[in-house]
């Protein structure tokens, strides 16, 4: 791939230009053309789990269905974002995670903005709460933050997210960067002035040097002290106070 | 059952054998799981310390293949082929006078930790069907009455 | 064992092991592939061993590996010197007496050898060798020739050439067979390009399933950016009912590893990995034996050949799950990680393992490699039809006479293996359909039983090669179970990566669990049909992409079934337990009584000599009663 390269395509019958190495989703929204996604969030790599961002790629002979996420754009290939087959996968993607997760508001409201209505012959599940599986929150924790405390653990139906044996995590530190990309909020951050309970954890807050205001975790702010070097009483001041 | 400290040395042997690599993780397990019959909780921890992987990601890997079990496996398993051919033969039946004599279910073991009961799929014995396995020893062609008397030969 | 260097080195060794394949002194070899074991076979040859050290006998024993006719196992051949070699089908450790008299005597009493072999297809060298000088014994002529039994006169050995055939401890029997003469031609006279133009030209395509030339896959690889590439061998046979796979690892582990080294001259790589699924720890022993004989040659490791190439090879373990079968997650599990597929919008020949150009080929594909360079690309395209060049190796089970593993030319019709090959359809009953492709294929009903069996004639007809499982099943096997039996197989297996399969395929299979429990509602079917398309479409791996075929192929050949179930509640092939009943038959019963001891609830009352009842309220349907009724006087309605 030579990236600086641009291309030249067509989507939703409009010609658009784009830099090789660019997916179809960010040229589609870069040329507002809207696509739903689930799991998908701009500070980690797309995995193509939710499959809700499905378009029909024609290139050359071969059409295909595939992820927006992370196809990459060509040269002369002709995308569609709203054809039968690509509904019919969006319909049926959105059924099957109502069911899923009955008490989901963010997941009915996006069914009803795409025209879903829940399929009555899928069982409500009663055990999987708010959690689609995108993975966002295993992700950010792996790859952003790098705690790890959070993992994928099973197969299958039985896949689900969590510390390791669904325990309390030993390792979190209670940043909270889980509970802020989870797009159906599933992960749920208990906070009060001074504490913060995640992960079966309860977590004293640091008090701001300077004005006293409770903002980051003790712990989150001894892992970033280990990581970097930097003194925990250089770290002990908010960012306004910096 | 093995005790912390065993696991412990059984653990670093088992990654010296493998140079420390990580990229051998899966077969790591295995090792471990071979020698300790199943995969101890401080085994993972142990190995998570000693070669610098996050425990999360062995975890993942240990729940992800059948053939890891985290809960310890009775001295016999007992291995039901539930493959195609053996389906077609009746393994199901198979499965359940075993479920009725053992008094368990699929996946679990019986309280005196004698059998283990778990379907595999496949054996590759299909000229055989319907197959069962209980340790190394396969037994071939079985109808359902011949499990009581199969069963007492290793008690 | 020093190392090979010329032709002169390789020809030293094939002569050692052309005498080991055709002794100058008696030689019994024991069939000991996995399924040859597990019918007994290690008894067999302990009680040869054993018998003949009792003797003081100057008897060769050797192992060997599944020549495929599974239903006659445990399986010995005896060769003696001027002799046809003889085979001994269902051997017991009890029998080896009395077939030790005979080679001692030379004379056949009692225990007929099933057939024999006068000569042997020396398939590379494109000659036959003879195991007899003269004409065949008076006393042996009764006893048919190989090629005249029904099992195996359809069949073609390519890829199977050596199994069943030589010791498959023995590199230097292997090599007798013009095993690595490939390889020199390879590595000193071909040009990597020319190596890959030869494989194109031969039409191979992948067998494991899905078809797509090999050579153009490696042309593909070798053009690739990056300087390590990588040779792979999928040994991660998943499709329940098929072991063809296996039985060429454990059998002939060398023509995987010679195919292996010759691609990765063509396409440039000096790492290979053979992943082998965990259930297969002989195949694995036999695989590294293989290496390590490979490797004391010289045909591994650094200047093989002194051509300045070099290459190894690794084996890895899968540690149970299907869907490491799949080229994406493979190549994750052989990084050491959970296996979850990815897309392939960018090809693993070019990012694959470690995000470097892989090349992955299934096994029997490797296999194939060193006769097409042996014996030429036109050779192997003069075989099977058109599109379709070479053989493929099936694995025929489940309601068949005949249970065992096959070698055919492509194009063969369905018909010649289910009833020529087969044997037909065992207790006199009807065939109904054969289910190829494992779980992500569909099945071939009766009025499509003179289909040609290659790639595309599979496909068209709803259904797929796969990697050779071929399930054949008669007029009790209830089809609809059948398309549940596999979904409930891919809801175990699927990875849970991503909605359609995780989700979707569950609920399949809670539907189709619900039909054939009796539970069944209108609209069930159509539900089955609409949400197929979306799970087909939407799946982000082949694994959940095609997980509806078998339910959508039982559908359309069998939608009558479907129907009874959901409509009438009723399972006509008398299978689903909550859609039938057991009674017994009035006019049939003699009152014997051998069912009311067996049964398990003892829920059937009768006296001596009268017709026996079954109480409804306990019955669990387990069918023991019918397993043991001698006058099948039991009815299952």
């Amino acid at each position: 791939m030579k990236v600086g390269e641009m291309v030249n395509f067509i989507i939703d019958g409009k010609k658009v230009e784009a830099e090789e190495g660019a997916t179809v989703l960010q040229v589609a929204r870069a040329n507002n053309i809207a696509i739903p996604t689930l799991c998908c969030h701009e500070s980690v790599a797309p995995s193509g789990a939710c499959r809700l961002c499905v378009v029909e790629v024609k290139k050359g002979k071969r059409t295909r269905i595939v992820t927006s996420c992370l196809y990459p754009v060509d040269e002369g290939i002709v995308v569609d974002t709203k054809t039968e087959r690509v509904l019919n996968v969006r319909r049926l993607v959105m059924q099957l995670l109502m069911a899923r997760c009955p008490e989901s508001d963010v997941l009915k409201d996006m069914a009803k903005q795409m025209g879903v209505e829940p399929q009555p012959a899928f069982h409500p599940e009663t055990d999987k709460g708010k959690c689609v599986l995108c993975r966002l929150c295993v992700k950010a924790c792996e790859d952003v933050v790098g705690v790890n405390a959070i993992g994928l653990a099973g197969r299958g139906k039985k896949k689900a997210v969590g510390p390791p044996y669904m325990e309390d995590s030993k390792t979190c530190i209670g940043c909270g960067a889980c509970a802020y990309v989870c797009p159906t909020e599933h992960i749920v951050m208990e906070s009060t002035n001074s504490k913060r309970k995640i992960w079966g954890r309860t977590f004293k807050m640091q008090a701001c040097d300077k004005c006293g205001r409770y903002f980051a975790p003790i712990d989150q702010l001894k892992f970033i002290s280990d990581k970097t070097g930097t003194p925990m009483t250089e770290l002990a001041v908010c960012i306004s106070c910096k | 059952m093995k005790t912390a400290k065993t696991i412990d040395k059984t653990v670093k042997d088992i990654i010296k054998k493998y140079g420390g690599d990580k990229t051998a993780m899966i077969a790591i397990l295995q090792d471990v799981q071979e020698e300790c019959r199943y995969l101890p909780k401080g085994a993972l921890s142990s190995i998570s310390k000693k070669m610098d992987v996050p425990l999360t990601r062995i975890y993942e890997i240990a729940t992800f293949y059948n053939a890891f079990s985290l809960k310890p496996r009775g001295k016999y398993l007992v291995e039901v082929c539930a493959g195609t051919a053996c389906h077609v033969q009746g393994a199901a039946n198979l499965m359940d006078r075993l479920e009725r004599d053992l008094s368990i279910e699929c996946g679990e073991t019986t309280q005196d930790k004698t059998f283990t009961l778990e379907e595999v799929r496949c054996l590759g014995c299909c000229s055989l069907a319907p197959v069962l396995r209980i340790g190394a020893d396969v037994h071939p062609n079985l109808t359902q009455d011949e499990i009581p008397k199969i069963l007492r030969n290793y008690k | 064992m020093s190392k090979i260097n010329t032709l002169e080195d390789l020809n030293k060794a094939a002569k050692r092991g052309l005498e080991a394949i055709i002794p100058s002194k008696t030689k019994i070899m024991v069939g000991m592939g996995t399924s040859g074991i597990a019918s007994g076979a290690q008894a067999v040859y302990d009680a040869l061993a054993e018998e003949i050290k009792k003797r003081k006998l100057d008897i060769i024993l050797s192992k060997t590996g599944a020549m495929g006719m599974d239903c006659i196992e445990p399986l010995i051949d005896v060769v003696q010197p001027n002799k046809p070699r003889l085979a001994y089908s269902k051997m017991t450790a009890k029998k080896v007496p009395e077939v030790i008299d005979q080679i001692v005597k030379g004379a056949i009493n009692g225990n007929k050898p099933a057939y024999r072999m006068d000569e042997e297809e020396f398939i590379c060298l494109n000659e036959n060798k003879q195991y007899l000088k003269g004409p065949v014994p008076k006393d042996l002529e009764g006893i048919p020739r190989i090629k005249e039994v029904s099992f195996y006169k359809k069949q073609m050995k390519l890829a199977t050439r050596n199994c069943g055939m030589i010791n498959f401890e023995s590199i230097d029997e292997y090599i007798a067979k013009g095993g690595y003469i490939s390889l020199f031609k390879a590595l000193t006279k071909m040009k990597p390009e020319e190596i890959i133009e030869e494989i194109i030209a031969s039409g191979l395509r992948g067998r494991g399933g899905g078809g797509f030339p090999a050579g153009v896959k490696w042309q593909t690889c070798r053009r690739a950016h990056g300087d390590i590439k990588y040779v792979i061998c999928n040994g991660d046979e998943g499709d329940p009912g098929a072991y063809m796979d296996r039985s060429v690892m454990e059998g002939d582990p060398h023509s995987v590893i010679e195919g292996m080294i010759i691609g990765a001259v063509a396409i440039g790589s000096s790492q290979g990995f053979i992943y082998v699924r965990n259930e297969y720890p002989l195949a694995v022993a036999n695989l590294q034996r293989a290496l390590n004989q490979a490797r004391e040659y010289g045909f591994l490791g650094k200047n093989i050949l002194n051509s300045g190439f070099d290459f190894d090879l690794k084996i890895s373990k899968g540690a149970g799950a299907f869907v490491c079968g799949e080229s994406t997650a493979l190549m994750t599990s052989l990084e050491g990680k959970a296996g979850e597929p990815r897309a392939k919008y960018i090809h693993t020949v070019e990012h694959g393992l470690w995000n470097r150009p892989s090349n992955l080929n299934n096994v029997e594909t490797w296999a194939n490699v060193p006769a097409i360079i042996s014996r030429g690309a036109k050779w192997f395209s003069s075989i099977g039809c058109k599109n379709n060049s070479g053989t493929k190796v099936f694995c025929l089970v489940g309601k068949i006479n005949n249970i065992g593993m096959v070698e055919v030319p492509m194009g063969i019709p369905l018909k010649e293996i289910i009833y020529e090959i087969g044997g037909g359809i065992p207790g006199g009953k009807k065939y109904k359909a054969v289910q190829t492709g494992g779980p992500s294929g569909g099945c071939l009903p009766d009025k499509l039983i003179d289909i040609s069996v290659d790639f595309d004639a599979l496909w068209e007809a709803g259904s797929m090669m796969g990697s050779g499982g071929m399930i054949v099943m008669d007029e009790t096997t209830c089809m609809v179970d059948i398309a549940r039996y596999f979904i409930d197989f891919l809801e175990f297996e699927s990875c849970g990566k991503c909605v359609p399969c995780r989700e979707g395929v569950q609920r399949m299979n809670e539907i189709l669990q619900d039909i054939c429990n009796g539970k069944g509602k209108e609209g069930d079917v159509e539900l089955l049909e609409s949400m197929s398309q979306g799970i087909v479409d939407g799946a982000l791996c082949a694994l959940g992409s095609t997980a509806p075929n078998p339910v959508l192929s039982t559908l359309k050949y069998f939608r009558d079934e479907y129907v009874a179930h959901v409509r009438d509640k009723k399972c006509p092939a008398g299978v689903c337990k909550a859609l039938i009943r057991f009674s017994v038959s009035e006019e049939k019963c003699t009152g014997c009584g051998v069912c009311l001891k067996k049964c398990p609830t003892e829920c059937i009352s009768g006296e001596k000599k009268k017709t026996h009842v079954i109480d409804q309220t306990k019955c669990i349907k387990c069918g023991v009663c019918k397993e043991s009724c001698k006058f099948d006087a039991i009815i299952v309605e």
